[in-house]
């Protein structure tokens, strides 16, 4: 069975941005794959190489075992994309939208118009089918937008930033969406910067800077790899602090975190959850009053600055903001 | 609307052919877009026609009484078919905008990746706007005849004439999709304004270009405008116009159709080169 996705040295420059400088991945089948990196990695370049869009400059990229390049047709009849912004008429209906993918698609006027329902029930904009799109809100411009990627039933579904500029409630309602068709076995592809997000959705994590792929695996091979637990504990005050630490001296991998401020304790340990009963044992015993105490496993963030020595949400300071328009030129 | 809706068992993806459709198909399907986006903004519409209106009423009654260089033709047989032949120009405007704001939007991205052919986004667009050049030049006709324009030659020249207006507007719409390309964002097509404007004025259609100053008579009397305005302008009243542009139509249809054909063989293959790079 082919790949999803599998790309060997793939390249592409836009004058002296290099926006892929050599990307290897092979993507299995079955699961939602989140690619993470900070504005500016060329997640929106790789999608669009995926897409057939844009022409890589060398390497070779094949979706489900259709080359990118010489066999673009067979592979647009497989995905359906969702960019950045909300692709859609907004002097048209809902349905209308939806009927005229299904349409370039090759569907009959007919089928069509079955398919654009069966969608927008599925995404909970039956009410709203008939109402011109510019009197949508935003939330619901985006699901249409996802509809549309969905109205052709691919097999791959290429989400590039699918939350970006959404409020929090329409994020998780997309999130839903976005859950339940890969339940319901579409393969999804999305890009993010928001590494809980990736955290949310994706069964499986690539890890894009600079043009390359810098990490891959699960979100919890991830985490483990970029480092170790951390027991930590709040305490009600100063003199309480002072007593945990004293009472957990020794305890850990390392010289603890101690944050006088807000009360809190932090060490790195390797036990895993049987350090976690330790502490509690200990501090028991000490008669030691504390708020709270938890097994913290890395964050993706730290996940991130781990293996690019800068945070994800900061921009390299060596390439200008990416925005569509700037990598088509 | 929420999660419960969404996970619903019936949820198999609709099943498509994926067979992708044909160039003609998509074609019309695309431009049944840009009419219907058209048809649906109407303020557009009325602000086209009444800013046209109000052109014509000033040139008319305003400019018309103090431009007395159109020998024996009447000022009103002067200017109305230079206002016809432009009409082509404005509502062109548009289709630069249109192109520019799907591409921002990221529409013409999404239109890429389905699997019809890429050219049908262009040739939409190019059949849609020709739908609706040719609606704006009934329009400006009817409000033509209404300021007091005749015809009078005869009526297949008249229709002649309003095909070529046609032909000009199909020709100028792949100027105009190029331009939208270049510009890349709906405020930068705006400036196509600035491309309109000297050329519409600068030429035959409002004044006789030997009232101008010698220098800009070499550009006035030359630019495919003036050519295709005083084709129009002889098809419709005959050796009057022929008189006071002192050539036959023989002089400028030719130019004009040269001219349609150089704007398409240029500006078709580089929008087609400017779609697929992406």
């Amino acid at each position: 069975m082919p790949a999803l996705i599998e790309a060997l040295g793939l390249q592409k420059h836009f004058g002296k941005t290099t926006a892929l400088a050599g990307i290897d991945l092979a993507l299995p089948e079955g699961k939602i794959t989140a690619i993470l990196g900070p504005n500016g990695a060329g997640k929106t370049t790789l999608v669009r190489a995926v897409a057939t869009l844009i022409r890589p400059d060398a390497g070779r990229l094949l979706v489900l075992g259709h080359d990118s390049v010489r066999e673009s047709m067979a592979v647009r009849r497989l995905i359906g994309l969702a960019g950045q912004s909300a692709a859609v008429e907004p002097a048209m209906t809902g349905r209308e939208n939806l009927a005229m993918v299904a349409r370039l698609y090759g569907a009959r006027r007919i089928a069509a118009r079955a398919a654009a329902d069966q969608v927008l029930s599925q995404l909970g904009l039956d009410d709203a089918a008939d109402r011109l799109v510019r009197t949508y809100s935003g939330g619901m411009r985006r699901r249409l937008d996802l509809g549309a990627s969905l109205v052709g039933s691919p097999r791959l579904l290429l989400l590039d930033e699918p939350t970006s500029g959404l409020d929090p409630r329409s994020r998780i309602e997309l999130w839903d969406a976005i859950r339940v068709l890969g339940a319901a076995g579409t393969d999804v592809v999305l890009t993010t910067q928001y590494l809980d997000e990736a955290d949310q959705l994706a069964a499986r994590i690539v890890i894009i800077d600079q043009g390359r792929v810098i990490a891959e695996g699960t979100p919890g091979e991830l985490k483990s790899e970029a480092g170790t637990d951390r027991v930590e504990l709040r305490t009600r005050d100063g003199e309480g602090l002072a007593l945990a630490a004293a009472t957990l001296a020794g305890f850990g991998d390392a010289a603890p975190e101690i944050d006088v401020a807000t009360h809190r304790f932090s060490v790195a340990t390797s036990d895993g959850p049987r350090s976690l009963a330790i502490a509690a044992t200990r501090l028991n015993d000490a008669g030691v009053e504390i708020e709270d105490l938890t097994l913290r496993r890395p964050t993706l963030d730290e996940v991130f600055l781990s293996l690019t020595g800068h945070a994800a949400t900061a921009e390299p300071a060596e390439k200008p903001t990416k925005r569509r328009k700037g990598e088509s030129k | 609307m929420t999660a419960t809706t969404l996970a619903s068992p019936t949820l198999a993806a609709p099943t498509l052919g994926h067979k992708g459709a044909g160039l003609f198909a998509a074609t019309l399907t695309i431009a049944g877009r840009a009419v219907k986006k058209a048809l649906r903004t109407p303020q557009l519409i009325v602000a086209g026609t009444l800013q046209g209106l109000m052109f014509l009423i000033i040139f008319r009654y305003v400019f018309g009484g103090a431009i007395s260089q159109t020998g024996t033709m009447s000022y009103v047989d002067f200017v109305v078919p230079g206002f016809v032949a432009t009409t082509v120009l404005f509502s062109g405007m548009g289709s630069a905008i249109a192109i520019a704001e799907d591409l921002h939007e990221g529409i013409i991205d999404r239109l890429r990746s389905l699997p019809a052919p890429s050219l049908a986004i262009i040739c939409g667009r190019v059949l849609g706007d020709m739908a609706l050049t040719t609606w704006s030049l009934t329009v400006t006709t009817a409000i033509g005849f209404a300021v007091g324009f005749r015809v009078h030659s005869g009526v297949a020249q008249a229709l002649l004439a309003f095909v070529l207006c046609v032909v000009f507007g199909f020709a100028l719409s792949w100027l105009f999709v190029a331009l939208g390309f270049v510009a890349g964002s709906p405020q930068a097509a705006q400036s196509t304004a600035f491309l309109v404007f000297p050329f519409t004025f600068v030429s035959s259609a409002f004044v006789p270009v030997s009232t101008m100053p010698s220098w800009m008579q070499g550009f006035a009397a030359h630019q495919p405008v003036t050519e295709m305005v005083n084709s129009v302008r002889i098809l419709t009243e005959g050796p009057a116009a022929q008189a006071v542009l002192g050539h036959s139509v023989g002089a400028y249809l030719p130019w004009a159709t040269v001219w349609a054909l150089l704007i398409v063989l240029i500006c078709a293959p580089f929008s087609i080169a400017r779609l697929r790079r992406g």
